[in-house]
């Protein structure tokens, strides 16, 4: 049958990888506790909601030795089975966890960054009422999320999918109250049902196909003989669909730029270095199924080059800092998707990226959270300016993460990313040097719209209102913020370092073999791109830090920027192609419900009705009428059989 | 024996009894005719019964009678009560089941 | 004749269907200056009930034999009909879901019976006795509907089901519960008299065949064939009654109506409880007694069910009344379950079983939370809300999960159902399949934008003074909840008792569920014409793969078997 070189199989758990269920545990019941709990746990409800990440990040940290002391490969997959989910005939979805060098990666990344913003969290809830709903939702985001990376079929994950989607939905609805936050969550939500459609697709495609949809099941199966190549690329597409709605890749990112409506810890969480980067995760996890549909893997590279140009230009023209981040996450995941599309070999460098963007990314929004906190909640950074002094480690652990994102050596974004760009130059011909050029201008792009976000917010001369007294934020939520840019100073060397993040992934996606010879070398593709990141960093101090910041945006300026204030017009495609014809389809409906097809049940009542009313006026009240008719009807009968007999 | 006459006489009788159901208004007499109708269908089935010599007829007759006997009962205290209230027997007046 | 044993084992089903009779019996016996009392009495006798049909569930066997708990007696001799009862694991489930809904019912119209004043003139005959009795009436019936193993005693009880119902709606509804009564008795009784038609038919046919008129059930599908042509007419009667009643597109338009006049626990009651036996009907006399004129007409039925999903969504979500908007969602969710009905798959089938078990709970999650928000505000429209959630948080999250459960939110119930009903028709039917997914994107329209305009944003003045959830709201829709959560965990122990009932529903549709493609090989098979090959192999009924002249096979099958004795890999 299929040859064992590609039979997918997973060791059953023992010892301690039978913790691995606790992972997901620990986040969940404590959601369950404070969500349920009431007021009653309003007092401790914050301490809880830390533990519960902080346990499972120690479990974590725990199985991740465990596993790094088995030999490579396949004995470092481990299944653990808890229960029999759905089971009707042919269809088997089991409740299984699976513990593999992919899934714990990112169960360290959940966990770790994770429990460092639940405690930051803490320091920035404090004076709202809700802090406790606002942990229990963190959880179960977290519980989630484990679920998510830690599935071992694809239906297991959707059932995470649609967690994190829900708690990405309470969240960013969090303060519901202000209709922008309850309209940016339904939106949020809508935006991902639609890219759930692409995902549910892909399963029941799986399902029609293989009889399976277990990771080791598929994965095995791609390789069978009766496996046509239109099936896989609608597989890849639907699976991208759904990548797409989860990560706001084009078509499907106007949501993320909304979301920003909740509390800044979840878009340093969900929006910036977790949820949002699930879509990455399912395209490397289903390796296998883009390493045989070549088609599939083209179209995941273009979503990523469309995106990462989009999400640069957008964050370039946008004065809400928060926006300007979701932007710039958009643009990173965008470099995360070209990597994993580039397909066998770079997948482990797409994770790379998305690890090292999971802490500058998230250090950044913490240090957004930190500077709103300190400037009455203001996300305008034409209200900030020259915050430098006042706020000095927020602004050193900020430029941490700024360095890193746009790439500076020897920060961790200049390690990933250059591969990225590397990697997508080396796989030749035209498409290749294509989305190469795209990435090396998306870089000068980042480098251009960060250092303007940096210049308006800590440099120039402060331009806040009098009633604002800036001021640094609380030892709890500084120190997160000091672990991170630690992070991102040095997530880059543990990583890259002797290939170990692409040789302690290779069971999961397959290993990072160099494509042939480089097109240009890298000591070479280096330079220009730091020649290009500075040109970025050079154009907007040009542009921006030799003059003073002007109060208002100005309002004289090309097409091009209106679009990209508009966030290049996706709400308005939206709009005019879904949401109007929608409502306008639905009135209809509701109208022809009524009158169409309820109103020809009534018309028929009515002609019941009517027929009667008028068969109502031979009962004249006259005896002898009825006498007559009786008679009529006696002479009828007595006719009619007379005719009968005779005739 | 002929039995043509009774036939007549009984078919004359029923077509008075009709035609008085139709064209008077007091109910008494209505309720008469009606039992004119009833009597010359009696008159028939008696004589049908002497012609085929059996009593079937004859019993049926019986019949006819008692459920005439009980209908003039109720049929009398309706038209009563009705003209009690209405100081008036004519049927036309009693329309009350009019659409 | 038949062999099958007229009665095996405890007679459960007339038991628990003879439970809520006695709750009836101990109201009516109420006099009338403790008519309130009557509440308890329906209470605890719903709820004796429900453990009576926990008991049956534990004794059910898994593995035993298709039909346990018979009773078997001739009831009317003269034209073959039996009072004759028995449970299968469709109906095992379906019963189950009705006495858990009842108590639920009972506790959730505490309140809305209750007459304004002692000597109340305008409510003189309806009281809580009456209320309370007819609700109990109903359960009787119903599970008298699902437990029936005798088309006769099935129609009747059918029936007798609207008596009880109609008094329900037309006496202690809303402003229009005449129109919205007098219109779901008319709807049904139009079913109902072509299922009359149907079963004289059936009759009819048994009485030619087997030399004396029968209507039961076992010795209907083992023993009595039917022609084709008998089969269309016949199945049209059945599938129309029990189309009008699911109600599936464009039958459905009496549901936003009765379900919208009716008082909470009558609408949980008719929508959650009452409209299944619809789509059981399906299952249960449908398919299995007229299988060729079920798959002459699947592909039809296929298509209403794709249009009602979306119609109902769609329609669902121009609502301004919240109760419409819970009826035309059901609408759209009934299309589900006929999907998965019609596809004639395990999966679908047992989806589709789960499905009306879960959309009991869902819907009667929707209702009930509805009833809530309609019985502070005292309006149902969604315009009057607002802010619910910042005054009333557990009222606020109750909607949310009821929300989350009908645009079926992995991890609840509702969720596995229709996965598996989609599923189910996507390995048979791949683009009625892919057009009922869009339905799921719809739910979350309807679902969500309902949410953001009555628990979301600013509160209104009128919400301001919302009290939270009552204890006793707490113990309607907290079980609710449970049961929500509870199978979407761990649906297995229904689906086990589902699945061999189901399979035994499809046999003479389609012989096993069709084969994954990459399973499947296409051979071309010179010396004999392929259609010779294809009986003799164990092969998938789905729309043939393989070009003509090749023939489909799977790779456990190896062709050795056939004559020529060629093997071919």
């Amino acid at each position: 049958m299929y040859s064992a070189l590609h039979a997918v199989t997973y060791a059953k758990s023992t010892g301690v990888f039978d913790l691995t269920f606790l992972l997901v545990l620990f986040p969940a019941a404590s959601a369950a506790v404070l969500l349920l709990g009431g007021r009653r746990t309003d007092r401790w409800g914050h301490l809880l909601g830390c533990a519960a990440p902080l346990a499972s990040f120690v479990i974590g940290v725990i199985e991740f030795f465990a596993l790094i002391s088995r030999d490579g490969g396949q004995s470092r997959q481990l299944d653990q089975h808890l229960w029999t989910w759905v089971p009707v005939a042919g269809f088997h979805a089991n409740v299984n966890v699976l513990l593999d060098p992919l899934s714990i990666t990112f169960v360290l990344l959940i966990t770790g960054v994770g429990s460092l913003i639940h405690i930051y969290s803490v320091g920035y809830m404090e004076h709202d009422p809700d802090r406790r709903r606002f942990f229990g939702e963190l959880n179960l985001f977290v519980a989630a999320m484990l679920l998510l990376v830690l599935a071992d079929n694809y239906l297991l994950l959707y059932v995470g999918w649609e967690g994190v989607g829900l708690a990405s939905y309470l969240l960013i609805g969090f303060w519901s109250h202000k209709p922008s936050a309850a309209v940016a969550a339904k939106k949020a939500f809508l935006v991902n049902r639609v890219g759930d459609v692409g995902l549910s697709i892909a399963i029941m495609l799986m399902f029609a196909t293989f009889g399976t949809f277990s990771f080791s099941g598929v994965f095995t199966a791609v390789h069978g003989p009766g496996v046509r190549s239109g099936t896989m690329l609608a597989i890849g597409l639907m699976l991208l669909l759904g990548a797409c709605g989860k990560s706001a890749q084009a078509p499907l990112q106007s949501w993320l730029l909304d979301a920003m409506e909740g509390p800044t810890p979840v878009s340093a969480l969900i929006h910036a270095a977790t949820m949002v980067t699930a879509g990455v995760y399912l395209v490397a996890r289903s390796g296998a199924i883009y390493d045989v549909s070549p088609h599939a893997r083209l179209a995941v590279e273009i979503v990523g080059a469309v995106t990462l140009t989009m999400g640069a230009i957008i964050g370039c023209a946008h004065d809400d800092i928060k926006k300007v981040l979701a932007a710039s996450t958009m643009s990173q995941i965008g470099y995360m998707m070209l990597a994993v599309g580039l397909g066998p070999g770079v997948y482990a460098i797409g994770i790379m990226h998305l690890l090292t963007h999971g802490f500058f990314k998230a250090n950044m929004f913490l240090g957004a959270g930190s500077v709103m906190h300190g400037n009455n909640d203001e996300v305008n950074m034409r209200r900030y300016g020259g915050l430098r002094k006042l706020m000095p480690v927020t602004f050193v652990t900020f430029g941490f993460g700024y360095l890193a994102i746009i790439g500076i050596i020897p920060f961790s974004g200049f390690f990933s990313k250059d591969k990225i760009i590397e990697s997508a130059l080396d796989k030749g011909g035209a498409t290749g040097d294509l989305f190469g050029a795209v990435a090396i201008a998306g870089a000068g792009l980042t480098a251009f719209y960060m250092t303007r976000l940096m210049i308006m917010t800590f440099f120039g001369v402060k331009r806040w209102p009098r009633d604002v007294h800036p001021h640094e934020s609380p030892k709890i939520m500084l120190i997160p913020m000091a672990i991170l840019a630690a992070g991102s100073l040095l997530a880059g060397y543990l990583l890259v370092l002797g290939g170990s993040l692409q040789h302690f992934l290779t069971p999961s996606v397959g290993s990072s073999i160099e494509q042939g010879a480089h097109t240009i070398s890298p000591w070479v593709l280096s330079v220009i791109t730091l020649a290009v990141v500075l040109g970025g960093v050079a154009a907007a101090w040009w542009l921006v830090g030799r003059k003073p910041v002007p109060a208002e945006p100005p309002t004289h300026v090309t097409l091009a920027t209106k679009a990209a204030r508009r966030s290049l017009l996706g709400d308005d495609i939206n709009e005019s192609i879904f949401m109007h014809p929608g409502a306008y389809l639905t009135r209809a409906l509701v109208f022809f419900d009524n009158r169409g097809v309820d109103g020809m049940v009534n018309g028929l009542a009515a002609l019941v009705g009517g027929s009667s009313a008028r068969l109502r006026r031979t009962q004249t009240g006259f005896v002898r009428s009825y006498a007559l008719s009786m008679l009529a009807g006696a002479l009828a009968i007595a006719v009619s059989l007379l005719l009968v007999r005779v005739g | 024996m002929r039995v043509d006459y009774y036939l007549y006489l009984s078919a004359v009788l029923f077509t008075i009894g009709a035609v008085g159901v139709l064209v008077r208004r007091n109910a008494i007499v209505v309720f008469m005719c009606v039992e004119l109708m009833l009597n010359a269908v009696n008159l028939s089935l008696v004589t049908f019964a002497r012609l085929n010599g059996s009593l079937d007829g004859q019993i049926i007759a019986f019949f006819v009678m008692v459920v005439a006997a009980a209908e003039v009962v109720v049929g009398l205290a309706i038209i009563m009560s009705i003209f009690r209230s209405r100081r008036s027997a004519s049927v036309d007046d009693a329309n009350l089941l009019k659409y | 004749m038949t062999t099958l044993p007229a009665h095996s084992g405890f007679p459960w089903v007339m038991v628990i269907g003879l439970l809520p009779l006695l709750g009836v019996a101990g109201i009516l016996l109420l006099p009338k200056a403790r008519e309130a009392e009557a509440r308890m009495i329906a209470l605890g006798a719903s709820v004796v009930t429900f453990a009576a049909s926990i008991g049956m569930a534990i004794d059910y066997k898994v593995s035993g034999k298709p039909f346990q708990f018979t009773q078997d007696y001739t009831w009317i001799k003269a034209f073959g009909a039996h009072y004759a009862l028995g449970v299968d694991g469709i109906a095992l489930a379906l019963i189950l879901m009705t006495t858990a809904l009842t108590p639920i019912c009972v506790l959730a119209s505490w309140h809305d019976a209750e007459r304004l004043s002692p000597d109340d003139e305008a409510s003189s005959g309806r009281g809580p006795r009456l209320f309370f009795s007819l609700l109990l009436a109903t359960e009787t019936l119903v599970i008298g509907v699902f437990g029936s193993l005798d088309v006769f005693f099935f129609y009747v009880l059918f029936e007798a089901m609207l008596i009880p119902m109609y008094f329900l709606i037309g006496s202690f509804g809303g402003p229009r519960r005449s129109y919205a009564a007098v219109k779901f008795l008319l709807y049904s009784l139009v079913g109902g008299l072509l299922m009359l038609v149907a079963v004289i038919g059936l009759y009819v046919t048994s009485a030619h065949q087997l030399g004396h008129g029968t209507f039961d059930y076992r010795v209907l599908i083992n023993q009595v064939h039917i022609s084709h042509h008998e089969q269309i007419a016949l199945f049209l009667g059945f599938f129309i009654a029990f189309a009008i009643k699911a109600p599936l597109w464009p039958f459905h338009t009496w549901l936003p109506d009765a379900a919208s006049e009716a008082p909470t626990g009558t609408a949980v009651m008719l929508v959650g409880v009452l409209d299944k036996v619809g789509t059981f009907g399906f299952l249960r006399f449908c398919i299995p007694l007229f299988p060729y004129a079920s798959k002459l007409f699947a592909p039809y039925i296929l298509g209403l069910c794709v249009t009602g999903i979306l119609y109902g969504a769609l329609v669902a979500i121009g609502q301004k009344d919240l109760k419409r908007l819970v009826a035309y969602s059901s609408v759209s969710h009934f299309g589900f379950i006929a999907l998965g009905v019609f596809a004639f798959t395990t999966q679908g089938g047992s989806g589709a079983t789960l499905y009306m078990v879960n959309h009991g709970f869902s819907t009667g999650a929707l209702f009930l939370v509805v009833g809530f928000l309609a019985s502070r505000r005292g309006s149902r429209m969604v315009d009057d809300f607002g802010g619910v959630a910042k005054v009333a948080p557990w009222l606020g999250a109750m909607v949310l999960i009821a929300g989350l459960s009908a645009l079926s939110l992995p991890g609840l119930s509702t969720f596995v159902s229709e996965f598996l009903v989609l599923v189910g028709t996507f390995t048979v039917h791949r683009w009625f399949a892919v057009v009922g997914i869009a339905g799921i994107v719809l739910a979350a329209v309807y679902v969500l934008w309902m949410v953001q305009r009555t628990i979301h944003g600013p509160v209104t003045r009128a919400v301001e003074g919302f009290r939270d959830l009552s204890l006793r709201e707490a113990w309607v829709i907290g079980p609710v909840m449970l049961a929500i959560v509870f199978l979407g965990v761990n649906p297995k122990p229904l689906l086990d008792r589902i699945n061999p009932s189901i399979q035994r529903v499809n046999v003479d549709v389609r012989h096993g569920d069709p084969l994954p493609g990459a399973a499947i090989h296409c051979v071309r098979l010179p010396t004999r014409s392929s259609a010779a090959y294809s009986s003799s192999l164990t092969l998938s009924l789905a729309a043939a793969r393989c070009p003509t002249g090749y023939v489909e096979f799977t790779s456990h099958v190896t062709l050795t078997s056939i004559s020529t004795g060629s093997t071919v890999k």
